[in-house]
């Protein structure tokens, strides 16, 4: 085994007993970036040189014994997260020169840590996409077939983590953003509950649904890295004052006694056959590891998708009005007056789906529309949050696919954004609700492509999905399954 | 529901997104897809829901009224695309 197939935990070992330094492994790990991100494009930023230098402060810190959890492991954040001296771009041309002044919270804890940052990953332009081919930057490719896509809106931090390029990556979850790249890219990812990761720093797509989470090849090393992600941001005003807690404590209980709820409506039309297979097999395995399943209905979770694009791109329209032309972003160069200033650097900055998507939430909001879309979404909201609360109160996890198909063609969605809209169709009522969520790898199509199985948990329930999902991780081997790349060993 | 032209052009101009002619009829298109999807909102029976605004019925904290930012003028300028002795450049808005 390669230094790039090691969980955080090998690694930590490895480090800890100085079988390498951790300069040793950033070398290691660069080197591999340099070789496969030309083809598949996940990085958007490698910051080799800053790297460098937190390793050999890493490789300081640990000859003194320092024995940190995370100290000297290497990750990278999606480029949602603002870092202080780098380009921080959203995906999107409108902050193609941009360096935020400040890095979020997320990324100060890490480093922190000692976490060694490789770089900033690819994404959907303003997290806006299912299929990372919204980005100014280019498509990111999947790992397991470079003509599909790697889902999105983290489909770099997913293709990265998946081809081994990095051990983990931040990402974060507004519709889906983490749990469907990650189902594509057979990963596991944790969208926690709203408001666990401070969103301070995070660029604000839809404020009300926004979650930054962990993404990794297991769910241990999801859960280590989650510990240190969440804790109680001040600086967030809607930061849980609960939200710190030691995801690595309860990982080994046993799922004897577990209450398993299956939503009818996830295995209706529509659900690819061998994903279908796939999931079963995995609530199967559950059932032999001591869990006891029962049928239940979400009867909400069929208007998921419509409620959530009147609110996402509601919020969104306020939120990327920021973007101005004038402070920090695109400014059009052939603009003669300040109206028109506005109206060029925002035609020009902003990419044709974040666009349209600013065009309906501006239209939702727009007089005479606001009881009829927007207010309306706001009371199915509530609806389907019932749901879940009903459920959980017979279940303690409910389980279906993450995604209805596995990867697709690029360029197969992108004339019909409804149809791309509907690959988040079993993601998108999490948000809503704001309950945790995680998908992990559960099987492949006969192609050869990865498949996700989604847990879904009540509100703070992020450690019992992870210790169901380390526990099946203990019984299966897909999480261990990796994409054949032809790369120089690294 | 109609997402006609004009309604494509008036909201444009509300977002401040110059959309070029040329392209008015094919995102009139889309959104009359998009506006479709959601438009299955209006047979849901919601009467006496309360609306949802945000998961977490969590108080608005308040935090004591202290300076906590340092001046970091020229940091926070240094992305800005165009700027003069210290401010922002916009075109002139007065003749």
């Amino acid at each position: 085994m390669d230094l790039h197939d090691f969980s955080l935990r090998q690694l930590r070992e490895g480090l800890q007993k100085r079988d390498f330094s951790a300069q040793e492994l950033t070398k290691s790990l660069l080197k591999r970036i340099h070789t496969l991100n030309p083809e598949l494009n996940a990085f958007v930023t490698v910051t080799e040189a800053a790297a460098l230098e937190s390793a050999a402060q890493a490789d300081a810190r640990l000859a003194k014994g320092e024995s940190g959890t995370l100290l000297g492991l290497p990750i990278a954040h999606k480029d949602i997260f603002c870092t202080a001296d780098v380009p921080t771009t959203c995906g999107s041309k409108m902050l193609k020169n941009f360096v935020a002044p400040y890095s979020a919270t997320v990324v100060e804890r890490l480093a922190a840590e000692g976490m060694v940052m490789l770089g900033k990953l690819n994404m959907d332009e303003f997290a806006m996409g299912s299929s990372n081919e919204t980005s100014y930057f280019g498509p990111v490719r999947n790992p397991w077939n470079t003509e599909m896509v790697p889902g999105g809106s983290s489909g770099g931090s997913a293709a990265a983590v998946a081809a081994g390029l990095v051990p983990v990556a931040t990402g974060t979850d507004t519709g889906g953003s983490i749990r469907q790249p990650a189902a594509l890219c057979g990963i596991t990812g944790i969208k926690p509950t709203y408001g666990r990761v401070s969103r301070y720093g995070m660029i604000a797509f839809a404020s009300s649904l926004d979650q930054g989470g962990a993404m990794a090849r297991s769910a241990e090393d999801c859960a280590l890295l989650l510990s240190a992600m969440a804790a109680h941001d001040p600086r967030d005003s809607t930061s849980h004052p609960a939200a710190a807690s030691d995801f690595l404590r309860g990982l080994d209980r046993p799922l004897q006694g577990l209450r398993v709820g299956v939503p009818e409506e996830f295995f209706g039309e529509g659900l690819d056959p061998e994903v279908a297979a796939a999931v079963q097999a995995g609530i199967d395995q559950l059932a032999k590891q001591g869990a006891s399943i029962q049928s239940i209905r979400l009867p909400n979770n069929p208007h998921a998708v419509s409620t959530y694009y009147v609110l996402a791109p509601a919020e969104a329209s306020s939120n990327l009005s920021r973007f101005d032309g004038v402070r920090y972003t695109h400014r059009s160069s052939a603009a003669e007056s300040l109206d028109d200033l506005y109206l060029q650097s925002r035609y020009e900055g902003f990419g044709a789906e974040v666009r349209r998507r600013i065009l309906v939430g501006t239209y939702v909001l727009s007089a005479g529309y606001y009881d009829a879309y927007y207010l309306k979404a706001q009371q199915v909201r509530s609806l389907i949050r019932e749901d879940f609360r009903r459920a959980f109160a017979e279940v303690d996890v409910i389980v279906g696919p993450t995604t209805p198909e596995p990867a697709f063609p690029l360029g197969a969605k992108n004339a019909d954004p409804v149809a791309m809209y509907l690959a988040d169709i079993y993601t998108i009522a999490v948000n809503l609700a704001g309950i945790p969520a995680l998908s992990l790898p559960c099987g492949f199509t006969q192609s050869g492509l990865p498949i996700g199985m989604q847990l879904m948990g009540d509100y703070f329930a992020d450690d019992l999905l992870l210790n169901v999902a380390h526990r099946y991780q203990q019984e299966s081997d897909w999480h261990l399954a990796r994409p054949n790349l032809k790369a120089g060993e690294a | 529901m109609a997402f006609d032209e004009d309604a494509v052009r008036r909201t444009a101009y509300l977002a401040r997104l110059a959309l070029p002619m040329d392209e008015v009829p094919a995102v009139a298109n889309q959104l009359e897809k998009i506006m479709a999807l959601v438009e299955e909102l209006c047979a849901i029976s919601t009467e006496g829901v309360l609306p949802m605004a945000h998961p977490l019925d969590l108080e608005q904290p308040l935090r004591p009224d202290q300076v906590s930012n340092h001046d970091e003028r020229q940091r926070l300028m240094a992305s800005a695309p165009a700027t003069e002795h210290g401010l922002f450049l916009v075109p002139k808005v007065i003749e």
